[in-house]
């Protein structure tokens, strides 16, 4: 044809101007040598000095098919036709601390301040299942996140936030199931009707073991609650999103860019083998399948990242799974600026790190957004410090032009090659973890658990010989030592009145119902049905979360890991 | 020492601990693995350690240095009751170390209490590894 042919003529003239410039390009570098041997990511990946349209010639790029138009297969460009003409990213900032009282004062002033969502952080002992006057609590209920230990806490941490009117997303894992009855508990006593109900449960169980360290029960029966709540949801909820497959932990315990993709993709994968091996149908439940991704500092990078995932998971489902819901094939993402990259020294400088993280995660077309506080490498936040981050996001809304266009590095020729790049490596691990028999036996063979701890060690490694740098820690330290910020911290009282406040509980509760209703969630388990209602009965008769936890611990054991390093 | 290497017995032990319901292990094993790589003999417990378990290990392995990993906040419930048991057990010349997210208000009450040093974010690993070479106890 001789449009084909003119193009490759077109090509030709370009190597061959190319090749000319690259003699020219070593005569600069007499004069300007190289500031270093070798340029690469954050990731460690090789970066070229230019990209040209050749480039994305040998490479095999197929505009219609590798990127296509936005809202549409496989959504390189973003899940929805007009991005961010129409409707903005959820600015939705982390907050949870001390006692439910407090992170319901911090909800509402958010929500006053232009925040479009909640999002729930909870404190260690919630996250691992135990009550805040467990003996295991100890100097732990608060501090990182609030303490919720019944149906009675998480009323008044929502109290007088009317729930249909807000999106509430909720960090927990491995007792997700018993945290969603609760919410589900509250808004139905708020009398919000079920399609009301909006957000995500992050409900993702298997970046626990891979990552973040938060566990109860071992792999498999923790995978069946995952599916439990999927399936539950799936029916009852339409616009809940039942899990948030996170990729967040897994970068910041050092994974690289491909392994985070990779491990958060196949983690996918594997709720998705789950949910059809329950009997589930893939358009029943794909669709509410959401993700949530980390957003770090090498900026092109994690743009990369962003467009990969949404190809390789529009790809995954429709190829592999035979999905035919365009719902389906979306990738719809969380991201959070990378906690990791905050340093202690010199922490103002966090704020422009948030801010340049922000972009890209915006860049990359993220549907929702957590900008950190530039105090969070030393303590929870304070309110100012939260409104900065907060704002961070409206100026880039408002006054950047950023959001007025789609995917604007779209048909880069550095872009759309370094999007490729990750693709394929990403692919390379997920076909590895197939061969493993998927990730749950991966997990099990420690497998990403040690690449991730390989990561960081190597990172910690660049980072002594200052091959990679961190400003204000490895390069540009501070002559004199900083000027303290005021830091939030979390009165030992909130611990004493939380334990005091729960033995009320357990004293003026019914004494019949929670047992009888305990003892059905047992009946259930050991009979291995969805578990959803059983544990919504004994959590509105006012069971406890470790009550219910240990009810589970009693039938399905106990995680336990091996320590290597 | 006038021998040129280290034999296995007086080779520095250190216990690496992840005490309280803290998952963040990153720091943890990135330290244990550059104390192996020192020549240090390395025990970690791995995650989700009660205060018990960390004295049993730290009294197991007879351990010239304790090194704990904390970052959720909860070391001024922990820290103090770890040490004390530890002494109490009869490891009374140990090095202990604090490495996590510490506020400084609280480095100092720890180092009150006898804890000997505190990590925080930052810190480099050959600091780390030259702050035990120097410290730790030498025993016979």
């Amino acid at each position: 044809m001789p449009v084909k042919k003119s193009h490759s003529q077109e090509i030709q003239k370009i190597r061959k101007a190319k090749q000319e410039w690259e003699k020219q390009l070593k005569n600069s570098e007499v004069q300007f040598p190289p500031r270093s041997a070798k340029f690469t990511t954050l990731s460690d990946m090789e970066v070229p000095l230019l990209s040209t349209p050749d480039d994305l010639v040998d490479s095999g790029f197929d505009y219609l098919r590798d990127c296509g138009f936005p809202g549409e297969y496989p959504y390189t460009r973003g899940v929805q036709r007009n991005m961010y003409r129409g409707k903005l990213w959820t600015m939705r900032q982390f907050a949870g601390f001390a006692s439910a009282e407090m992170t319901n004062q911090r909800f509402k002033l958010l929500l006053k301040n232009g925040q479009t969502g909640l999002y729930t952080a909870f404190d260690m002992p919630t996250l691992m299942g135990l009550d805040a006057d467990n003996p295991r609590s100890k100097g732990e209920v608060g501090k990182c996140g609030v303490s919720v230990s019944s149906l009675e806490d998480m009323e008044t941490l929502f109290s007088g936030i009317p729930l249909g009117e807000v999106t509430t997303s909720m960090t927990i894992n491995a007792p997700a199931i018993v945290i969603l009855a609760m919410y589900l508990a509250v808004a139905e006593k708020q009398g919000v009707p079920r399609e009301k109900v909006r957000g995500t449960l992050q409900n993702d169980i298997l970046k626990e073991y891979i990552a973040q360290k938060e566990w109860i029960y071992p792999v498999l029966p923790a995978v069946k609650l995952v599916v439990d709540t999927i399936e539950y949801g799936t029916k009852n909820y339409p616009f809940w999103n039942t899990v948030s497959i996170s990729g967040y932990h897994i970068r910041e315990a050092g994974a690289t860019a491909v392994q985070e993709l990779a491990f958060t993709l196949a983690d996918g994968l594997a709720y998705v083998d789950a949910c059809l091996e329950r009997g589930m149908k893939i358009d029943e439940f794909a669709p509410r399948l959401s993700f949530f991704f980390d957003v770090h500092n090498d900026f092109f990078e994690e743009i990369a990242k962003f467009r990969a995932a949404r190809r390789i998971w529009a790809r995954l489902m429709k190829e592999r799974y035979g999905a035919k819901d365009p719902k389906s094939w979306m990738l719809r993402t969380h991201a959070q600026t990378a906690g990791v990259s905050l340093t202690a020294q010199q922490p103002h400088n966090n704020i422009v790190r948030v801010a340049i993280q922000a972009l890209a995660a915006i860049l990359g077309g993220t549907n929702s957004l957590h900008t950190n506080s530039m105090d969070e490498t030393l303590a929870l936040p304070t309110d100012d410090a939260v409104m900065i981050a907060l704002r961070t996001q409206q100026i880039i809304a408002d006054e950047s032009g950023i959001a007025n266009v789609v995917d604007p590095f779209g048909g880069s020729y550095f872009m759309e090659t370094l999007t490729q790049k990750i693709e394929k490596e990403t692919l390379t691990y997920i076909h590895k973890i197939d061969k493993m028999g998927g990730m749950v036996k991966a997990i099990e063979k420690g497998f990403p658990q040690a690449e991730i701890a390989n990561s960081a060690y190597h990172f910690q490694r660049q980072l002594e010989t200052k091959e990679k740098v961190m400003v204000g820690v490895n390069k540009y330290q501070a002559q004199e030592s900083d000027k303290p910020l005021e830091t939030l911290t979390i009165d030992h009282s909130v611990e004493v009145n939380q334990a005091q406040r729960l033995s009320e509980l357990r004293r003026k509760r019914p004494a019949q119902a929670h047992k009888d209703t305990l003892r059905q969630v047992k009946e259930a388990a050991q009979q291995g049905k969805n578990l959803v209602e059983p544990i919504l009965a004994a959590i509105k008769a006012y069971a406890t979360l470790q009550e219910v936890c240990d009810t589970l611990r009693s039938i399905y054991g106990e995680y336990r890991e091996t320590g290597s390093f | 020492m006038t021998n040129t290497t280290q034999t296995e017995q007086n080779k520095i032990r250190v216990l690496v601990a992840k005490p309280g319901l803290d998952g963040h292990d990153r720091g943890a094993k990135v330290i244990a693995r550059a104390l192996r790589d020192a020549g240090f003999e390395v025990i970690y417990t791995g995650l989700h350690q009660t205060p018990e378990m960390v004295i049993n290990a730290a009294i197991e392995e007879d351990v010239h240095v304790v090194g704990l990993s904390i970052l959720s906040g909860a070391h001024n419930a922990l820290v103090p009751e770890i040490m004390s048991g530890i002494k109490k057990e009869g490891l009374t010349d140990a090095l202990f170390i604090v490495g996590g997210i510490i506020p400084e208000e609280d480095i100092i009450s720890l180092k009150k209490i006898g804890v000997h040093m505190v990590f925080t974010p930052g810190a480099s690993l050959v600091e780390v590894v030259d702050y035990i070479r120097t410290h730790a106890p030498k025993r016979s």
